[in-house]
């Protein structure tokens, strides 16, 4: 067992090696009959998983790519026997390397998990224990299996950590998960799955949690893993990202699978419906002007394109001036952190947000890019600088003398359901928002509530029912209805669609496209995700550690990106899998 | 219609908690609501539920056992326990939510100046309110009875004082949680005055789970209050009052257990009861939020 | 469904810093860590202080002519005293300075360890309590120790179990927490000294003689601790590290005893100095009941005799021991969850 790990030890697994001499053991081969899993709740069974079937042939990737409910994570983890209580998993056969994992006893199971199959969760900071050292953990793996005695497990670790490329494995291991980097602690729990030589592994959204360059190199260590011989059952919601890894893609929606076939085919002439629909969802600088869901079908219009009929017109240009509608100059928030350190969160930010267009600011987890955006909004002092709201003086106010200025700049948040007040209903919700219609009666404000539902395409029964009964999209909906209620110059968008599917996804970008073209909205739209940025941006801000490293426009940025962490993000970015008309 | 999303994830995870809302309530609760309605009615009536005259004096069936005669038996003077227990119903009642009462007011005051208040206030308060936190809800009872003498009114005043440092920080904790919401920056965001923001976020959010710890604290009271009168510290025996009852029998345990265990189980059916109640209003609110 | 946790980091909650990697920090005693230590000492001295002065309000709260009132008490009753024999009470009390003064000389008995002169016993109130405090400290610490062990067996052996189990185990905690201890101690007496003669009806000083009260005290606290790490120890059970570590092949027992435990009780050790409050409060209770010595009997007896230097200096001693114990909790929560808390 030890001498095919020492064969591993590649040095820093930046970029996949592959290696002719090695020839891939042939084990590891996995086949799942008309597998189907439900869970009983409340005496009622739910089926959550429909007759799936596949094949992974050894030393190949098998990747189960859908959104939200579509049972992926559940099919995966029915392969190792861990759905969890009040689960019913049915299957013709599930086959590993010959032995039918159906009939296997709970011992049995014990042996098979961590020693054959090993499992990678999303988010290493929760899925390895945040109480102790990465080493015990890694270590913990193997003295399940007995593995060696202490003193060799303790050698075995450090070797496991410096295979998986983490620096310093000695000092490393003796950290908590808390203590490394996203990077660092997701590669030390790959080494806790990689620690036995399983046949297979299973990564749950390995890089879900990550920022981009992170997943880039979190990708290549799959890779290179794969290229050693190990199967790899890869789980994902974003095509983009199991794209360069698999031999064979599964599409699941609803617990069925809805499409499978080889990577090339699905991912470039995909024959289903759907699987077309999540390739198109998917913004990218391709899709810029374009409309990212399924043309709106006759028998509802467009709520956008029904609301020019009725509604509000464009904004009265009341403030009529030439110059940006948000301007920032030189902006600056300091933090004191518990520990008494002061960190400079955003240092001498500056930008001008143009009437009508977008203004994307990107960055990775600590840029500095949501403290902007609080900045932007007023609701954090600035240690100095200056924000100017249609060029009025807007930062140096006092609350209640910006309280008139506020309608002019709305807020949507990436968590939509924590910003509504859980006894109100979207109604009420709306209501509460309509900032500029004190001299309505309640008649007419109800019939604005229904006419914003509208815009943002809710039916009016939405509006009854409380945040907590709503779908991600709904709710995120009700949040752009509220922002524009008050009929806004600007809207913050801070990581607005950030937490939905990427169907949802692509339908709450269309609708602010349609509500910017219509009523002449400007964004201020923060998101990590590169993609995003460049469908929908007209400019681009990059932030690194508090700092605008570079700006432009999304073409520049992306296609000549000048500042060398730019290039570094824009080359993290996954192959894009082609559009398909 | 066509644009929005499904607007229910597919199969299991909506029809799960209707089906949990429509389901019987537990059996707990069924059994506590029916406890306190009975509690309700000796508070009110207690006429209708006894069997004898709670103070006639019957030398010759003293220190009878519980009997068909004698539900909860007899004490040292042959006066039937049953029905004193439901005549103390209403004293034991009073002093329970009169502590509660004292408590709950002391503390919302205290707790909305420690989350409400200036720089200045709020600090000051917060330091009271931990220096309070450092004596015991008993000791501060004892300490307070200690200076005024044991009596009725200063079981109830002792108790209330002595347990609102407590309830003050966890109202404080709430205030605190809605000030800091999602919900009430968005409405900063919109522009809404504070007084706006205080009277439809903050307020109504802090008060609302004040249901369930009004249920939990009289529980508590009645508790605490009785153990004051165990100690001989309360209300004084001949009075039917349970804590009472309980210091009474004490005198009697190696002859007649029934006088201690049965006030004791009471007590302790009502506070169970109460706090059954009080932990479901809490689960229900939180179920709602979350 | 696994994306759960989004796809993009968390936006900061207000007020706090943007979440950037940690690789820094070395887990010795640092200069951050030293200063919360010296912070929370400090604040610990700040509510000593309070409860010294809270206790030197109730003193001259005593309705009444205070030197008068000390008479009556001692004497039992209530009579008309001469001026002289005021003037020897105010003398041997100090009541005849202002109040400023009464306190500054309270305060600066307080730290050489001077609790006042009890008014019905003559003696200094420190060697009162000194007297009766071993029985009481032994049947406090062992309770807290008692309760522990059951809280920590009863949540282990049913948190997180499906049917009838883990209904009952919830059950139980909320029944045992709810218990009065006046009652407990009752019907442990009854059965275990009066009907079985298991154990000494009057608890001596012997060492089987504690295990009833013990009980009585750790029953209760076990259920309320219970209830805390009953909960937490369900949403450990829930976690993805929980989930990694049965992929890797461990058992449920495994991943209860090394996982999930550790991180349930982290809840209830924050509730230990509380307990350790509330313990010492039952004891007075549990000591009457068990009629066993310590400073409960002493308290009830001063209560009851508004012997109120007796009463003010236990309460004073109380809380100094629950300050403490939490500032203990403090050092003790870090060993056990070395995350540097923020604020």
């Amino acid at each position: 067992m030890t001498s095919t790990i020492d064969s591993v030890h590649a040095p820093a697994a930046r970029t996949p090696t592959p290696r002719a001499d090695t020839p891939a053991p042939k084990r590891g081969r996995l086949s799942v009959a008309n597998l189907s899993v439900a869970f009983r709740r409340n005496g009622i069974l739910h089926q959550v998983v429909h007759d799936v079937s596949f094949c992974l042939e050894p030393g190949q990737c098998v990747a189960i790519v859908g959104e939200s409910g579509s049972g992926k994570s559940v099919t995966a983890r029915s392969i190792v026997g861990l759905t969890g209580k009040n689960s019913v998993v049915d299957a013709q056969s599930i086959l590993l390397d010959g032995d039918d994992l159906r009939a296997a006893t709970k011992r049995q199971w014990r042996r098979i998990r961590g020693r054959r199959i090993g499992f990678i969760l999303q988010d290493a900071l929760v899925s390895l224990d945040p109480l102790r050292p990465v080493g015990k953990e890694i270590a913990e793996a193997l003295a399940l299996h007995h593995w060696g005695n202490r003193r060799q497990r303790a050698a075995k670790v450090i070797d496991l950590l410096r295979a998986v490329g983490v620096p310093a494995p000695e000092n490393r291991a003796r950290q908590r998960p808390d203590e490394l980097s996203g990077g660092l602690r997701q590669r030390a729990l790959i080494a806790s799955a990689l620690a036995l030589d399983p046949e297979i592994i299973i990564a749950d959204e390995p890089t879900t949690a990550l920022d981009v360059t992170v997943q880039a190199q979190v990708l290549a260590l799959l890779a290179e893993t794969k290229e050693r011989g190990v199967s790899v059952i890869l789980i994902s919601h974003d095509l983009s990202v199991v794209a360069h890894l698999a031999d064979h893609i599964l599409v699941m929606k609803g617990g069925r699978v809805v499409e499978s076939g080889s990577a090339d085919q699905v991912l470039n002439d995909p024959r289903h419906e759907y699987t077309r629909s999540l390739i198109n969802a998917v913004p990218s600088e391709l899709t810029r002007g374009k409309r990212l869901g399924a043309a709106p079908s006759d028998t509802a219009t467009t709520p956008a394109a029904d609301a020019v009929a009725v509604s509000i017109a464009p904004r009265p240009t009341d403030h009529d001036c030439s110059g940006p509608v948000l301007q920032a100059v030189d902006l600056v928030k300091r933090f004191t952190t518990p520990d008494g350190t002061v960190t400079t969160a955003v240092d001498h930010v500056s930008f001008a947000l143009e009437r009508g267009t977008t203004l994307g600011i990107v960055g990775e987890s600590g840029s500095g890019k949501s403290t902007t955006a609080r900045l932007a909004l007023a609701l954090s002092s600035l240690d100095s600088g200056t924000v100017t709201l249609l060029g009025q003086d807007w930062s140096s106010l006092s609350e209640p003398r910006r309280r008139a200025l506020r309608r002019e700049i709305a807020v949507v948040y990436q968590d939509p359901l924590s910003s509504f007040d859980p006894r109100w209903n979207a109604e009420r919700i709306l209501l509460d928002s309509l900032t500029d219609a004190a001299g309505l009666s309640t008649a007419a404000k109800k019939a604005r509530v229904v006419e914003l539902a509208r815009q943002v395409g809710l039916p009016q029964e939405i509006l009854q029912r409380f945040p907590l009964n709503l779908s991600g999209g709904q709710r995120q909906r009700i949040a752009i209805a509220r922002a524009l209620a008050p009929n806004p110059s600007v809207i913050v968008l801070d990581e607005a669609v950030s937490a939905l599917d990427v169907s949802i996804q692509a339908q709450i970008l269309d609708l602010l496209v349609d509500l910017q073209r219509q009523r002449g909205l400007s964004y201020l739209f923060i998101s990590h995700d590169l993609g995003v940025i460049n469908h929908l941006s007209d400019q681009v801000l990059v932030m690194k550690d508090g700092v605008v490293v570079e700006r432009g426009t999304p073409d520049d940025i992306f296609n000549r990106p000048a500042h060398p962490y730019t290039r570094e993000l824009i080359s993290s970015l996954p192959d894009h899998p082609r559009r398909n008309p | 219609m066509s644009t929005i999303e499904r607007q229910t994830p597919p199969t299991a995870a909506v029809q799960t908690p209707r089906a949990r809302r429509r389901a019987a309530p537990p059996a707990g609760l069924v059994v506590a609501s029916g406890a306190l309605l009975l509690f309700a009615t000796a508070l009110v009536a207690p006429g209708l539920l006894a069997t004898h005259d709670p103070y006639a004096l019957n030398l010759a069936d003293a220190l009878h056992a519980p009997s068909p005669e004698y539900w909860f038996g007899t004490d040292e003077a042959g006066r039937d326990l049953y029905s004193r227990v439901v005549y103390g119903t209403r004293e034991s009642l009073v002093i329970g939510l009169g502590a509660t009462a004292v408590s709950l007011t002391l503390a919302l005051v205290l707790g909305a100046l420690a989350a409400l208040g200036g720089r200045f206030v709020a600090g000051t308060v917060n330091r009271v309110i931990e220096v309070l936190l450092a004596f015991p809800t008993l000791l501060f009872a004892l300490l307070l009875v200690a200076i005024t003498g044991p009596s009725a009114l200063s079981q109830v005043f002792a108790v209330g004082v002595g347990s609102a440092p407590g309830y003050a920080r966890i109202i404080r904790g709430q205030i605190l949680s809605a000030k800091n919401s999602g919900y009430v920056e968005a409405a900063v965001a919109l522009g809404h005055s504070d007084g706006r923001i205080l009277r439809q976020h903050i307020v109504p959010n802090a008060v609302r789970p004040l249901v369930a710890i009004i249920a939990l604290s009289v529980g508590q009271s009645i508790v605490w209050a009785s153990s004051l009168s165990f100690l001989g510290l309360g209300v004084a025996p001949p009075s039917p009052e349970w804590g009472a009852l309980l210091d009474a029998g004490r005198v009697y345990i190696t002859q007649a257990w029934w006088l201690t265990v049965i006030p004791g189980l009471v007590i302790v059916a009502l506070a169970l009861a109460a706090t059954t109640l009080g932990k479901h209003i809490q689960n229900t609110l939180e179920k709602g939020e979350k | 469904m696994t994306r759960t946790s989004s796809n993009s980091p968390p936006r900061p909650a207000p007020g706090t810093r943007p979440v950037v990697p940690t690789l820094r920090r070395s887990p010795t005693l640092t200069w951050p860590r030293l200063r919360r230590i010296v912070e929370k000492i400090g604040g610990a001295v700040v509510v000593l202080f309070g409860a010294a002065t809270a206790a030197f309000a109730a003193q001259a709260a005593l309705p009444g002519d205070r030197a008068t009132v000390i008479l009556n008490i001692r004497a039992g009753q209530a009579i008309e005293r001469t001026p002289a024999e005021l003037a020897q009470i105010n003398e041997q009390y100090g009541l005849q300075n202002p109040l400023v003064v009464q306190y500054l000389d309270y305060i600066g008995g307080l730290l050489v360890g001077d609790l006042g002169t009890s008014y019905q016993q003559f003696k200094p109130v420190s060697e009162v309590i000194l007297q009766q405090i071993g029985p009481t400290v032994a049947l406090t610490l062992t309770a807290v120790a008692l309760s522990w062990l059951i809280m920590i067996a009863w949540v282990t052996l049913t948190a997180g179990r499906t049917g009838r189990l883990a209904g009952a185990g919830a059950v139980v905690d909320t029944t045992a927490a709810g218990l009065p201890h006046y009652w407990l101690g009752i019907i442990l007496l009854l059965v275990f000294s009066l009907g079985l003669g298991w154990f000494p009806v009057i608890s001596g000083p012997s060492a089987i003689g504690i295990v009833l009260p013990a009980l009585t005290l750790a029953i209760p606290l076990a259920g309320f601790m219970g209830q805390a790490t009953r909960t937490e120890f369900e949403r450990s059970l829930e976690q993805p590290f929980v989930i990694s570590a049965r992929m890797r092949g461990m058992g449920d027992t495994g991943v209860r005893l090394r996982h999930v435990l550790r991180h349930s009780v982290l809840p209830a050790i924050t509730l230990s100095g509380w307990a350790l409050g509330a313990t010492i409060s039952g004891a007075v209770v549990v000591e009457t009941v068990f009629s066993r010595p310590g400073i409960g009997k002493v308290l009830v007896g001063a209560v009851n005799s508004q012997d109120l230097p007796v009463v003010t200096g236990i309460v004073i001693l109380i809380a100094a021991l629950y300050v403490v114990a939490n500032l203990l909790v403090d050092l003790a929560y870090t060993l056990v969850d070395p995350r540097l808390k923020s604020a």
